[in-house]
């Protein structure tokens, strides 16, 4: 025990901890309990049957009751040990249950039928993990779709918006045009306008547009970023002139020098773009909700929110879907975790 | 060619390059503000701008038509003063707690500790996660046959349905928002904090400062500038607070949870008569909030802090 204490205050360059490091473990520790622990029962529930899901109280490891099917009935039977009677330690089907005593039967000899106190019953459990969850999602629940409908816009979008604002940047960077910093002042100006004060609005304008239930009423109004224009312009701007002057010496135009030379060397400013916009994308829930409105144009997340607003909620399924979401962007959050940290301390986006 | 070209670079090849980004901007973002007023100043439930009948002020008058403004239950569109009240109460007690504790976590991360890394990125992690899978987690915690009344009933007190009772649901929607964005602000600050130089805590310690006192006078001070833009900026999220809250309670029971921007969401877009005008006369006043905020924010900006929003 003191080797242990000794081991875990061995600190680097520190010969003893103070109260300060104690408090800072424990708030750190229970933290962590508290921010991922959440996720961790929810990928664990997913794996869950419905009998197990309903188990109370719950445990961590998908536990399900035993079920045996056995001559002459027609649905599979719940297994219990009797705990207590005549009948301790036998392990029995149950037929039903009525009031304080359960008609039971044993499996081996289904002709014979037992009358048992209910209170000395004991479930038989058994370890299951239900991934039939993950793969009924596509045979059943249309989930493909709405995976294939996000996909698409995450993708296009963020194809479209790092084209597009790269292109302003460039210009707002590279060229000396009169009305140069009032567009670039607009374009910041447009962070005051949250979609959210103007969904009316654009629901018109993507109704005009015939843009409606279609995955491009999510996309378009995306692809222009003030966030977007301003980190890659920040960066643009630190690309000496003297590579554009000497590729125009050349006679290159201008397209090929944004295209092959600005572009390739902004590929850092690019990417952090990129990371957000498809975080953005994938999570978006609000103006998807409002412009697309049918079912076969759903999002992960609408199908999500539909789905869990069902009288009969099949949480098995809800759970699994829920784990499918967050899996991309964990998965990129692991991958890529230094960039996302490093663009929101530098330029404060979200 | 080359003259031609330098000419145009300097005049319409600028213009040329940031067109398709104007468009969509001018598209999704300065027409529909025109058009806002457009349908704030008008009735009816059509969608078409020029088939609205023109009402003045009408709709802002109903919003605003209240026998004591205190009391939302004496308004003509209560559910809209609910949604006021409750944003107000939610943004005060949601940013207040959430900015306590990601300081607290940016102070407690700036230390030399072991694995530093990996707790940064386990508080970080929700603020990736959607508002709707947020949601999810939570309302499979909390819901009545969920782990937290089981782990409560295993301690022998007794848990409750806590989506179903007003003042539980609304604790869970500050809990949870906090929960998901917490990380985001812990990582501004603890930039802040990185950015304080050494040689000024060295010269405190030289002094013998007590580390109260060294948090006091110059950890605080010096943090300032980035405690100021984390608040503004929370404000101006939580002032929108919506889909996690929607996905969570519905905005229910009755109306404990309704916030403005799910009003704006009901009246324009989920009720069977859609009453766009309303909607938009609601989120002109919204807006209006915001406005104040955000002025806040960029005069931070330009002093130099950071922050926006996308």
């Amino acid at each position: 025990m003191a080797a242990l204490t000794r081991m875990l205050s061995a600190k680097r360059g520190f010969a003893h901890w103070d109260w300060t490091d104690w408090i800072s473990y424990v708030y750190l520790v229970f933290g962590t309990l508290l921010m991922f622990g959440p996720v961790l029962w929810l990928v664990f529930s997913s794996v869950k049957s419905p009998s197990g899901l309903v188990e109370f109280p719950p445990t961590l490891l998908p536990w399900e009751q035993t079920r045996v099917s056995v001559p002459g009935q027609t649905a599979s039977l719940p297994l219990f040990k009797i705990a207590e009677g005549d009948h301790a330690g036998q392990t029995l089907a149950e037929i039903r249950k009525i009031g304080l005593q359960a008609t039971m039967v044993d499996p081996a000899k289904p002709d014979t039928t037992i009358r048992v106190p209910a209170a000395g019953l004991k479930k038989v459990m058994h370890l299951r993990a239900a991934w039939e969850n993950y793969t009924d999602l596509i045979a059943k629940l249309n989930f493909g779709l709405y995976l294939w409908n996000t996909v698409f816009i995450t993708i296009v979008a963020t194809a479209l918006t790092l084209l597009v604002n790269s292109m302003a940047a460039f210009a707002l960077s590279k060229y000396r045009f009169k009305g140069r910093e009032p567009v670039f002042m607009v374009m910041l100006a447009t962070l005051m306008i949250p979609p959210t004060i103007v969904l009316v609005p654009n629901y018109l304008i993507a109704a005009v547009l015939g843009l409606t239930n279609s995955l491009w009423g999510v996309i378009w109004p995306a692809v222009a970023t003030p966030t977007g224009v301003f980190i890659l312009r920040q960066y643009m701007l630190t690309l000496p002139d003297d590579l554009l002057e000497a590729a125009r010496m050349d006679n290159a135009s201008e397209w090929r020098i944004y295209w092959r030379i600005v572009l390739p060397l902004s590929a850092p400013a690019l990417a952090v773009l990129a990371i957000f916009s498809v975080m953005w994308r994938w999570n978006e829930f609000l103006w998807p909700m409002v412009v697309l409105s049918r079912s076969e144009s759903f999002t992960l997340q609408l199908a999500l929110n539909s789905f869990q607003g069902d009288l009969e909620t099949q949480w098995n399924y809800l759970l699994a879907m829920t784990v499918v979401t967050l899996l991309p962007v964990t998965i990129i959050f692991l991958l890529l975790q230094r960039y996302i940290t490093q663009g929101i301390a530098s330029a404060g986006v979200k | 060619m080359r003259w031609a070209q330098s000419r145009l670079r300097d005049g319409r090849l600028g213009w040329l390059f940031v067109a398709p980004n104007l468009a969509v901007f001018g598209l999704f973002t300065f027409l529909p503000i025109a058009i806002n007023f457009w349908y704030a100043l008008t009735g009816g439930t059509e969608l078409l701008p020029r088939n609205r009948p023109f009402v003045g002020a009408d709709n802002f008058a109903t919003l605003l038509n209240c026998g004591n403004y205190l009391d939302p239950n004496s308004c003509v569109r209560d559910t809209f003063w609910h949604g006021i009240w409750n944003t107000t109460k939610f943004v005060l007690l949601q940013v207040g707690f959430m900015i306590s504790f990601s300081l607290v976590t940016a102070l407690v991360l700036n230390r030399k500790i072991i694995g530093r890394g990996f707790f940064r990125a386990v508080f970080f992690y929700p603020v990736l996660l959607s508002p709707v899978v947020v949601a999810l987690i939570w309302k499979w915690i909390v819901q009545r046959d969920g782990v937290l009344n089981a782990a409560l009933q295993s301690t022998g007190m007794s848990g409750t349905n806590w989506l179903l009772d007003p003042s539980w649901a609304f604790f869970w929607t500050v809990f949870v928002s906090i929960w998901a964005h917490m990380g985001f602000y812990t990582l501004i600050l603890l930039a802040g904090l990185q950015a304080i130089p050494r040689d000024i805590y060295e010269a405190a310690s030289m002094d013998a400062a007590s580390p109260w006192r060294t948090f006091r006078r110059v950890t605080l001070p010096l943090l300032m500038p980035s405690l100021a833009v984390v608040f503004i900026l929370g404000m101006i999220r939580a002032v929108q607070i919506f889909d996690e809250v929607y996905v969570l309670t519905g905005g229910g029971p009755g109306t404990a949870t309704t916030f403005m921007v799910q009003y704006i969401y009901n009246t324009g877009f989920a009720q069977g008569v859609r009453e766009y005008g309303m909607a938009a006369a609601a989120s002109l006043l919204l807006a209006g909030v915001l406005l104040v905020l955000t002025a806040i924010q960029l005069k931070g900006m330009m002093r130099g802090g950071r922050g926006s929003a996308h």
